[in-house]
């Protein structure tokens, strides 16, 4: 079987102004070693599309942090300050989308789709600007659909051909965020060999991926784990 | 909030009573997430996360922590028998079809027909809607847990929201330090009183109108 086992040190595949779409919730289930692969590249002007912006030193949050984003397209700010702090003085542009609206347009991208027609957010700010139209007399917004340059995620278990399965929570926009790349990354915990997953189980067809790579694990303590140390 | 933590114990303690049988139900960040403490487990509750589980379950024990196991704010958890893991799309679809009987969220303000306003301060405070709207639109109950007054003193309740809205007429029921209230057909009604507070407390701490229809216990 094809194997898509990478090494990150011979990829060369980053650019200035290119759109990142990251895996993860909170910093939950993303890449730390791509992350930190992105920041060793010095690339930057980057689109990211993301959950959320996780924390300053966490996630996709540490390229917020070294200022390596332009634009964000997220759901959610809040846990990472200096996000907000860079919106405030225009470093940085944010684009908000209910959390599960977000979720759809990245699924739809990896989809094929064009986009989706959804209603939350009717009779707020959300419908600002957005194309509507009837179907079966409903009202709906059209949310165009979102692909990004590069997808990177993070998974448990994968097989040389790009098979995954994610571990409990930290799936959440990984398999989404998957299929929605042109290229995308999956950063495995474990590498197993072709068959050893039960085809039944696995939640990402390797067809998504582009190239796997072993991950050095993860490089950041969580907020919890800085809470008991005091 | 300034919220002292017996305070914020009752309003979830109160919160859990709205919690029946069999219900799916998500918590919001802050006192509604108390409301898990109060809801007891033979009334086989399945809370559902944003990030992917349905049938969380509490805290682990020290030591016993997995960074893959969390909740939405990011806080790890366990699960319960019969919990499944899934992707954001589905954890969002699964409200939009309408299976989440229950949401508990917190609010900045909300208004005497229901209106919420809980993810924005223009210009000072934007963290993002995350998936408050969805939730709150979305949920066939709407529970809004908050302080009756901000730290000023200023009411809450109020006759409109000065800030953006998260769901427009979206509350059913608002539960303060000071009072429960039902909203019904785009009217506010007093049903109970807190401890320590009286019908004349809380109607002068309440901007919108408030219909005074006391119902069952009254806990003062």
């Amino acid at each position: 079987m094809r194997s898509k086992k990478s090494s990150l040190l011979n990829l060369d595949i980053l650019f200035n102004g290119m759109t990142i779409m990251c895996g993860g919730f909170g910093g939950v289930g993303s890449p730390p070693t791509i992350i930190d692969w992105i920041l060793d590249s010095g690339v930057t002007n980057l689109t990211l599309i993301s959950n959320d912006a996780g924390f300053p030193w966490i996630g996709p949050g540490k390229l917020v942090t070294e200022k390596r984003i332009s634009k964000l397209i997220a759901s959610h700010i809040g846990s990472n300050p200096e996000a907000g702090k860079q919106m405030h003085s225009g470093e940085l542009e944010v684009q908000f989308f209910p959390q599960g609206t977000l979720a759809e347009k990245i699924r739809a991208g990896g989809m094929g789709l064009g986009g989706i027609l959804v209603d939350v957010g009717l009779g707020t700010s959300v419908e600002e600007g957005k194309e509507k139209t009837i179907v079966n007399g409903k009202e709906y917004m059209i949310e165009p659909a979102l692909t990004a340059d590069l997808a990177i995620i993070a998974c448990k278990k994968a097989d040389p051909y790009g098979n995954l399965i994610y571990d409990q929570s930290a799936r959440n926009t990984n398999p989404l965020i998957a299929a929605a790349g042109d290229i995308t990354i999956a950063e495995t915990v474990e590498l197993v060999e072709t068959g050893s997953l039960n085809p039944e189980e696995i939640i990402t067809q390797g067809v998504f991926i582009d190239h796997v790579i072993e991950s050095k694990g993860v490089d950041w303590k969580w907020v919890w784990e800085l809470k008991r140390e005091g | 909030m300034g919220m002292g933590a017996e305070t914020r114990r009752l309003i979830a303690e109160r919160a859990a009573k709205e919690v029946t049988y069999g219900m799916m139900v998500n918590l919001g960040i802050g006192i509604p997430t108390l409301v898990a403490d109060f809801i007891p487990s033979s009334l086989d509750v399945m809370l559902h996360t944003e990030n992917g589980i349905l049938g969380m379950g509490g805290s682990p024990e020290p030591g016993k922590e997995d960074g893959n196991l969390s909740n939405a704010g990011g806080y790890p958890v366990t699960i319960n028998t019969g919990a499944s893991f899934f992707n954001s799309a589905e954890a969002f679809g699964m409200v939009r079809r309408g299976h989440l009987d229950l949401t508990i969220l917190g609010a900045l303000e909300v208004n005497g027909r229901g209106d919420i306003a809980n993810w924005i301060v223009p210009g000072k405070r934007v963290p993002g809607m995350g998936g408050a709207i969805d939730l709150a639109q979305k949920a066939k109950k709407v529970i809004v847990l908050m302080s009756h007054t901000t730290k000023e003193g200023k009411p809450k309740i109020l006759k409109e929201c000065s800030l953006p809205l998260t769901v427009k007429e979206g509350a059913h029921m608002i539960i303060t330090e000071r009072a429960v209230m039902r909203i019904d057909s785009g009217e506010l009604f007093l049903i109970e009183v807190m401890p320590g507070f009286s019908v004349e407390d809380v109607i002068n701490s309440t901007e919108a109108e408030l219909n005074v229809e006391l119902v069952g216990r009254r806990t003062s």
